[in-house]
């Protein structure tokens, strides 16, 4: 049965970035039917019985996040949209946001209407400078055309959509070091609670949501939660705390395969499938070794990997928000996967994302801002053949110890630096062990880097 | 005299009713400053302060914390290269397109040419990903470079 896109369903049209094409598709149709005939409340509610979960990362279930705001709260509630999309190998925010602008401008449009906020942040990162340009424009045709402003429609709702620019920090989509750098301060995430829906933004409640939940939001108000909850994987009911991972989802494909993508499909595709079948396979005609399922922040899989009492591998686990964790990882995350294959060095993979760390910690915190240093110049070191016997220990050690999960920092960044140590030592240990036994050097390219980064 | 030009000054300004408060109109001025004279001096951070009324230090202390602004000292060139260089980057060649075009522009990474055309940056995953090595010329993807590619691209960028 093939799968008919319905994110990504406008994107290779020629105006699909225009408010011509996207009102010649329906498009706002569904956001001035809810402020004509729709209730606030009965928007959350239905977003709430959708199922849908924040695709950002954390994977919260969106319609209860929204009910944390404060009831009839009488000063401002503020929408920031997060679009700091910086988690390696994502990039599916990006596409949507370039190729079918409007579809997520009425997502905001609705979450807006449904929370009762009047101001929304549009906060992306500043490498998207093409993204940044095709929302201004589509900003600007939606003000022009009653859709945004004051007294929209003539029904006495007001909203604004402003755009943020970032400058190059991932520490910035951690949804509180957002509202710091929003605010103008260094990006600092805050110790929680107070939760952001309590005091978040200029100090008042505050929702932040993710550019795909969004989209997902557009999509729900206009098909009806029969055909969100059509898609994806029912709540475990042996688990009485899974939510489900319904709707269709945007996965993004990258590293070792013939054609890395974004493809948008029910939640629960397998990764194998998702690697072999859309990805096109690895490359040059190898094997896969190893698999990341949802950005480095979740650790690696071990494609070869048998799963206890059955015929599968780790390479079989659905892409779903429970299934990565079923082998070690921390969770789905992004939903992007990045294959490594069989010609390359665990060692030069871990010292990639040990960098990556180093070079993102905010530096509030000792465990982490030491902790991925350090990490980065033992990998270092064992990339130069200099490994010890210890290193591994010592890293699975300090990975271990910092992350909001053994409660040693203030934000996931930690608990996203040292998943991917533990699980690539962990599930490739021997390669380790042999790579510092024979004391073989990796690739090493030293540039000497200006020391202002 | 204001350092800063009346230009410059009102579209700081402008920004300033957007936000519950001044000083988050911190980030935008700094990137108005920056991308028109390549870098922030303190003269423009002592002008920044004084419209969005903060002490320079705020200003300094915010700027200071996301190494993308350059101080004088490190004044950008006309366009800023960045090569990304993590993980899906890092498995397509990332690290060898790196050095071949610090050799090419023969400065080392964070350096700028000597005719002032191209600063070279490494960058962390700049959301390009499906076209692994990608590089960001100011702030716009260029994918699936590979080094002829970007001989190509820095002889188009020389001649700017
Ligand atoms: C270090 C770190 C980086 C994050 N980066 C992003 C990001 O780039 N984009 C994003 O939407 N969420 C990111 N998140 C998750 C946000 O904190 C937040 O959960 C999310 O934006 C909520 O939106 P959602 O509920 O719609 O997913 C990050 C979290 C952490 C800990
Ligand atoms: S855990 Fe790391 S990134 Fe997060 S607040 Fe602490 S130091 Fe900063
Ligand atoms: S890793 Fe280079 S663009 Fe994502």
């Amino acid at each position: 049965m093939s799968f008919e896109p319905t994110l990504l369903a406008r994107v290779n049209k020629p105006d699909s970035h225009r408010l011509v094409g996207y009102r010649g598709d329906g498009g706002y149709a569904t956001f001035e039917t809810a402020l004509r005939d729709k209730k606030p409340v009965e928007v959350v509610n239905q977003v709430k019985d959708s199922g849908l979960r924040g695709r950002g990362g954390a994977g919260f279930p969106c319609g209860l996040k929204w009910t944390f705001l404060p009831k009839d709260h009488p000063g401002p509630i503020y929408l920031c949209i997060n679009a700091d999309e910086s988690e390696p190998c994502t990039y599916n925010n990006r596409i949507l946001m370039e190729k079918d602008p409007h579809q997520v401008l009425e997502g905001i449009m609705l979450a807006c209407y449904a929370i009762k906020c009047e101001r929304a942040y549009f906060y992306i990162r500043y490498e998207y400078g093409t993204a940044y340009r095709v929302l201004q424009a589509a900003i600007d045709e939606c003000y022009a055309n009653g859709l945004l402003g004051k007294n929209i429609q003539g029904t006495g709702f007001n909203l604004d959509v402003y755009l943020h620019r970032g400058a190059g920090a991932y520490i910035c989509g951690e949804e509180t070091g957002l509202i710091e750098s929003l605010e103008g301060k260094r990006a600092w995430p805050r110790i929680k609670p107070p939760f952001p829906a309590i005091e978040g933004a200029f100090r008042k409640p505050t929702i932040v949501n993710n550019v795909e939940t969004l989209c997902c939001v557009t999509q729900i108000m206009r098909r009806g939660n029969d055909w969100f909850k059509s898609m994806g994987v029912p709540p475990d009911p042996k688990n009485p705390r899974d939510a489900g991972s319904y709707g269709p989802k945007l996965y993004t494909i990258a590293g070792h395969v013939n054609e890395p993508k974004c493809v948008e499909l029910p939640m629960g595709v397998s990764m194998r499938e998702l690697v072999e079948k859309h990805g096109g396979g690895v490359w040059k005609g190898r094997k896969a070794k190893a698999v990341n399922p949802g950005g480095i922040s979740m650790g690696f899989v071990d494609v070869n990997a048998k799963i206890k009492d059955s015929n599968l591998t780790e390479y079989d686990i659905p892409l779903d928000f429970n299934g990565p964790g079923r082998v070690g990882c921390l969770g789905l995350g992004t939903a992007a996967v990045t294959v490594v294959d069989d010609q390359t060095s665990m060692i030069d993979v871990l010292h990639n994302v040990c960098q990556f760390f180093a070079h993102e910690s905010c530096g509030q915190c000792t465990p982490c801002r030491e902790g991925t240093g350090w990490m980065l110049k033992i990998t270092d070191r064992m990339r130069k053949g200099q490994g010890r016997r210890e290193d591994l220990d010592i890293l699975i050690d300090v990975a271990d110890r910092m992350g909001i999960i053994p409660g040693t920092t203030i934000c996931g960044l930690s608990d996203g630096a040292g998943w991917p140590v533990k699980t690539l030592i962990r599930k490739f240990r021997s390669e380790f062990e042999e790579a510092i036994k024979s004391g073989r050097r990796s690739v090493v390219k030293s540039l000497p880097l200006v020391g202002i980064h | 005299m204001a350092f800063l030009s009346d230009d410059i000054r009102e579209r700081i300004q402008a920004y300033i009713p957007r936000y519950p408060s001044k000083q988050a109109v911190t980030l935008p001025a700094l990137h108005i400053v920056h991308d028109e004279l390549r870098c922030v001096p303190n003269e423009a951070i002592r002008e920044i302060a004084d419209l969005l009324d903060l002490a320079p230090a705020e200003v300094h202390d915010t700027m200071s914390f996301y190494q993308f602004f350059r101080e004088p000292e490190h004044t950008l060139g006309q366009t800023r290269l960045w090569v990304c260089r993590t993980l899906a980057c890092a498995l397509r060649g990332a690290d060898d397109l790196l050095e071949h075009c610090s050799k090419k522009l023969g400065v080392p990474v964070g350096g700028t040419t000597s005719d002032g055309k191209i600063t070279l940056e490494f960058a962390e995953c700049i959301g390009a990903c499906e076209g692994a090595p990608a590089v960001l010329v100011n702030d716009e993807h260029v994918m699936n470079v590979t080094h002829e590619r970007a001989d190509a691209l820095i002889g188009e960028l020389k001649s700017r």
